[in-house]
């Protein structure tokens, strides 16, 4: 059973990888970013559970606490090149100034 | 038994949900398909020995990560949709190809190896009661200065959210009297004319007529003509529908700046000095110069 979710891990991982790749809208993009993170959470209480200890799950935790604060700085800066530029697209975000 | 039915339904709507993320148009469709995929998840992590991770992801992700992205979407604009231009030739035919081979390597890698039946996890809860006392006892023991840095981390990003969407007034707010001001100097002093006036209709999105039998376009609001545009449903007097049109057409056209714009060119006039507002007395520096420069 270990074997399937870690499968399906790996799906959902490169799902979300495609998605960062192929999307434009920088929400969408960071979307597929948390589905990326949620996927390694999954192996990790995965392997947790094969493994018999419960160093995987605090893993996760930690990585849940990270994507927490990564979203919540990631949609700031989101929203302030919306203000400048009036678009969320990440061609738009071309020029590395204020 | 009842794991491998859990599995299966879960794993098959979790990558369905993740495949709509990835396709559907509309940045809203993607927030719920994700929430979707985090909802499966959480019960997958219940399944797996791991309540407590199942209640976090819960509270955490589709409570608060999925509302700040469908707050910032509603912020940006839910209409702001993707581009379909490629900026790169073949972008999106590799990104797939890219995807599905390492989808593949992966799946591959993980078949590879030869996995034994889960050892469990009721061994190392057992010794210290129960799923959440042994997280809390790792998290508090080996893992403290981790723990520590976290809230540092924690404090940070909420400070650096803070720093980031903050903005500066530049101008000073207009009060009233800039308000009234700038609207009797401005097109239109009295209010604009109410949808459905002298019409035949007194639907909302119906442009009312004036006196002499001449469409108003003032009358109807952008949003609803661009809607009525958009749906299709104009109505059969050609003059209204062309009116409808206009408005549709004429685009983002915000009161805000005009506004502002008439407060600039509004003539100084002599006040007294205590009518005006307290930002406006220091010389060089009231919103009259600040707009000119």
């Amino acid at each position: 059973m270990t074997t399937h979710y870690l499968v399906l891990s790996a799906l959902l991982f490169a799902i979300g990888g495609v998605g960062v790749l192929v999307r434009r809208n920088a929400i969408v993009v960071f979307m597929c970013v948390e589905l990326m993170l949620n996927a390694c959470n999954l192996a990790f209480v995965t392997f947790a559970r094969q493994h018999g200890n419960l160093e995987g799950q605090i893993i996760a935790f930690f990585v849940m606490i990270v994507a927490a604060a990564e979203v919540v700085v990631g949609l700031a800066i989101i929203v302030t090149i919306f203000r400048t530029r009036r678009s969320a697209s990440v061609d738009d975000a071309n020029l590395l100034k204020y | 038994m009842g794991e491998a039915i859990t599995f299966w339904v879960l794993a098959v709507v979790s990558v369905a949900a993740a495949f709509g993320l990835v396709f559907s148009r509309k940045a809203v469709y993607s927030a719920l398909m994700l929430g979707v995929v985090m909802l499966s998840l959480a019960v997958l992590y219940a399944v797996q020995e791991a309540p407590f991770l199942a209640a976090v992801q819960i509270i955490v992700y589709t409570g608060a990560v999925m509302m700040l992205f469908l707050f910032v979407l509603m912020l940006v604009g839910v209409d702001s949709s993707d581009s379909l231009v490629e900026t790169i030739r073949g972008q999106r035919f590799w990104a797939f190809v890219a995807g599905l081979g390492f989808a593949v390597l992966l799946a591959l890698g993980i078949g590879n190896v030869v996995i034994g039946a889960p050892a469990g996890l009721s061994g190392a809860v057992s010794q210290v009661g129960g799923n959440v006392p042994g997280l809390a006892h790792l998290i508090f023991t080996r893992y403290v200065f981790v723990f520590e840095v976290t809230s540092a981390l924690l404090i940070t990003a909420a400070l650096g959210a803070m720093v980031l969407a903050h903005r500066e007034r530049r101008e000073p707010k207009p009060t009233q009297k800039d308000l009234s001001r700038a609207r009797f100097l401005g097109d239109h002093p009295a209010p604009l004319p109410g949808p459905g006036t002298y019409a035949r209709h007194n639907a909302i999105d119906m442009p009312a007529l004036l006196p002499d039998g001449t469409v108003s376009e003032l009358s109807v609001n952008r949003v609803i003509a661009r809607h009525d545009v958009e749906d299709g449903h104009l109505p059969n007097d050609p003059r209204l529908a062309q009116a409808i049109r206009n408005v549709a057409e004429a685009g983002v056209r915000t009161e805000q700046p005009k506004v502002v714009q008439a407060v600039a060119e509004a003539p100084e006039v002599p006040v007294a000095e205590r009518d005006k507002p307290a930002a406006a007395r220091v010389p060089g520096d009231g919103p009259v110069e600040e707009e000119g420069k």
